[in-house]
């Protein structure tokens, strides 16, 4: 009945290097730099965590790494490296061929990412047709050992049902098998259990644990929650207004942060101070990405910030083994 | 003077025995009972927090609405500052709802874009003619403004020129413009970022402080409840399982839902989460439709005998502390006995 986490394994190689990424949002009131040369690497076996607040560009970045960008959003710089190759340099079609086997994701919006019209049998057997042209009756095998592998009881039973005869917990995990139906690299979850029950969101992270381990997939794991990041990933990355301001071990950046953004983060967090006790926070509000400040995006925010933060943009940059902050005086925000 | 009564006094709010059912249609044909709240028991006290907490569909939202008098309950009594609300009718009614107020999750969707801020602060005094005078109302603004820290320049713009943080403003502004007694809160931060959301949650423990008015809060955030509640009530399927003080829960859950929900929730960051035990529950809330009989967190329970099925707990306290409650025939040992104190516990 109960479980206790084992320490994580080892790195592996790296999976899938994004370098640099930028994404352009085209709106009524001008254009949204949304993602800004976001920068991160993430090894076979291991959860990457990218952490922000809402708008904060993570879930762009997913979309635009796994292809799936809206018509409004363009790519306008960087590349995504997956096992070595620029997917921004292959074709659609050839793009097309990588995803499924390559890389996968399961979307924040997940309830309502199933098809309503068709059984989950069928829904789920399709990667194996299309990319492994199976035959029906052998997809529908391969859908039934999916919904066993997920955790879904009676699956000979329920493949023939629809979506809605699934509660939240259960369609969560039917997108999760669609996902990793083929055994992806990589697998980014964009706020897998934001909308699920607590004792059904443990149920699921421990879900995307076992299949990480067993299939050696690197986690790309998209989420506002720090506790969530603390307890489930190995490294994170911490955005802002678009890009990675802090990167690191996440057990590093929790207990040491490096930049004034993080620290101000970790300080809001309630269990961070005694009950009663007022609690710290950040004043004011994240930019408007279409008017994000100059410099340093957090500037108008930061406690320590001074006259060329205003001038110079920060790159994100070494501070130690495994480590890169964006602040021109990060020593200062980790003794602050 | 001394202080010589020795019994202390009824607490703002009592409640016992609330239960409501509403009619669902049922997925053959005709319709069908959905138990919200069954049997529901609960006290407030002046100046108090109590953290109402639980999975989505058991019942919080529900028993929100019946102590705010939106809905009423099927059975089950209220007492409010020695009087019935339940009793009362026409103009006795109006004039008392004033005395409860809410605040929303979704502080866009509960404000109407054509009213300025000024204006949503002030609507509340509509309905409720005689509690600010039309002379005084210009300075009442301004001080409730001033109270949520808000600008006075922002009395002219319009929600929708806010961020969320600003509207949540709004929304606690509108609910102090009445002077209630008690203030529900559902789910009021969790729609805010987590730097924003602590200002928010500071707002409301010195307005409480300033003004001791009680607050019913609702949240699946167990480290927000933590944080703010004296005393929590954990909910299942329409039931309390669980009540005490909040640190007697966070430390010595007896309900073994209790238990399994303090230990879903991530460690708070920061803490030594690493040898914790998780308990991780098979399946998910039934049907509040058709609920398991006896207990009703039978089917999830890892503990459950033969009786779980026959006879329903009653709530009853396990330990030295009278106030710390678990419906559960077989209650968890406590983990960390933590010393009982006396009087209210005040943060
Ligand atoms: N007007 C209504 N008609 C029918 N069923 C209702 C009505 N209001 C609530 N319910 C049902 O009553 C149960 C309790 O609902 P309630 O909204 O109180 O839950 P909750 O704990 O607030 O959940 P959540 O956290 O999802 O808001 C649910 O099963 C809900 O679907
Ligand atoms: S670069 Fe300047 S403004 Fe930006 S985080 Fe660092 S100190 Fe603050
Ligand atoms: S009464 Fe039985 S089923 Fe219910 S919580 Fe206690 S042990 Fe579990
Ligand atoms: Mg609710």
């Amino acid at each position: 009945m109960s479980t206790t986490r084992e320490a994580a394994p080892p790195s592996g190689a790296a999976a899938m290097e994004v370098d640099r990424l930028s994404v352009d949002v085209r709106t009524p009131e001008g254009t949204a730099h949304v993602v800004r040369d976001v920068s991160f690497t993430v090894r076979s076996g291991e959860t990457l965590a990218l952490l922000g607040e809402s708008g904060c560009g993570k879930s762009m970045t997913a979309q635009a790494v796994a292809g799936f960008l809206e018509p409004v959003a363009d790519v306008v710089g960087g590349e995504i490296r997956l096992n070595g190759s620029d997917l921004l340099a292959l074709s659609a079609a050839a793009r097309r061929r990588l995803a499924g086997p390559g890389l996968a994701i399961v979307f924040q919006d997940a309830l309502t990412a199933l098809n309503p019209v068709f059984t989950v049998g069928t829904q789920l057997a399709e990667p194996f047709r299309i990319h492994e042209r199976l035959s029906r009756k052998a997809a529908k095998a391969k859908a039934v050992e999916l919904m066993e592998r997920v955790g879904i009881p009676e699956p000979r039973s329920r493949v023939d049902a629809y979506p809605h005869q699934f509660s939240g917990g259960m369609r969560q995990r039917l997108l999760i098998a669609m996902a990793v139906a083929l055994r992806p690299s990589v697998l980014i979850a964009d706020e897998p259990t934001t909308a699920l029950d607590v004792t059904v969101q443990a149920q699921i992270m421990e879900l995307l644990h076992d299949l990480r381990a067993e299939q050696d997939t690197a986690l790309v794991l998209i989420t506002h929650d720090l506790a969530v990041a603390a307890e489930h990933a190995d490294h994170v990355a911490v955005m802002y207004a678009g890009s990675v301001v802090e990167a690191g071990p996440v057990g590093d950046v929790f207990a040491d942060p490096r930049h004034p953004y993080t620290r101000g983060l970790l300080d809001s967090v309630p269990g961070s101070r005694n009950r009663g006790e007022p609690l710290r926070f950040i004043p004011g509000n994240p930019p408007d990405l279409r008017a994000v400040p100059t410099g340093c995006a957090f500037r108008t925010r930061c406690p320590i910030a001074r006259e060329d933060c205003a001038t110079h943009r920060p790159e994100l940059s070494e501070t130690g083994l495994g480590r890169a902050a964006a602040c021109h005086y990060w020593k200062e925000a980790a003794h602050a | 003077m001394p202080d010589t009564v020795t019994r202390p006094p009824a607490p703002l709010v009592e409640a016992a025995g609330l239960t409501k059912s509403f009619k669902v249609p049922r997925s053959s044909a005709g319709t069908t009972r959905l138990r919200a709240l069954d049997g529901v028991d609960l006290t407030l006290e002046r100046g108090e927090t109590l953290g109402l907490v639980g999975e989505s569909g058991c019942g919080k939202s529900t028993l929100a609405r019946v102590l705010l008098m939106l809905d009423r309950p099927d059975q089950g009594t209220l007492r409010f500052d020695g009087t019935d609300p339940l009793s009362l009718r026409g103009k006795e009614l109006l004039a008392w709802r004033r005395r409860v107020q809410m605040v929303f999750q979704d502080p866009f969707a509960s404000l109407n874009p054509r009213l300025n801020v000024a204006e949503l602060i002030g609507e509340p005094w509509r309905t409720h003619r005689d509690l600010v005078p039309r002379g005084g109302r210009d300075r009442r603004v301004r001080k409730l403004l001033e109270m949520v820290g808000l600008r006075e320049g922002d009395a002219r713009r319009y929600p929708q020129e806010l961020s969320g943080g600003q509207r949540q403003r709004i929304g606690i502004a509108r609910a102090l413009a009445l002077k209630p007694d008690v203030i529900v809160c559902d789910e009021p931060v969790s729609a805010l970022d987590l730097s924003v959301q602590a200002q928010v949650l500071n707002l409301l423990a010195e307005l409480q402080a300033e003004l001791d008015v009680s607050y019913v809060f609702i949240s699946h955030d167990l480290s927000v409840v933590r944080h703010v509640a004296d005393r929590v009530a954990v909910m299942y399927l329409g039931k309390v399982a669980e009540t005490g003080r909040t640190e007697e829960i966070f430390a010595n859950p007896r309900h073994p839902y209790t238990a399994a929900l303090l230990s879903s929730a991530p460690a708070p960051v920061g803490s030594e989460g690493t040898s914790r035990q998780r308990i991780l529950l098979r399946g998910e809330v039934p049907s509040p439709i058709d609920p398991p009989s006896g207990c009703r967190f039978r089917t999830r329970c890892w503990r459950a005998e033969d009786v779980c099925a026959e006879e329903v707990p009653p709530a009853e306290a396990h330990g030295g502390d009278p106030t710390h409650t678990a419906a559960c025939h077989f209650p968890l040992e406590p983990a960390h006995p933590v010393p009982p104190v006396s009087g209210p516990q005040r943060g």
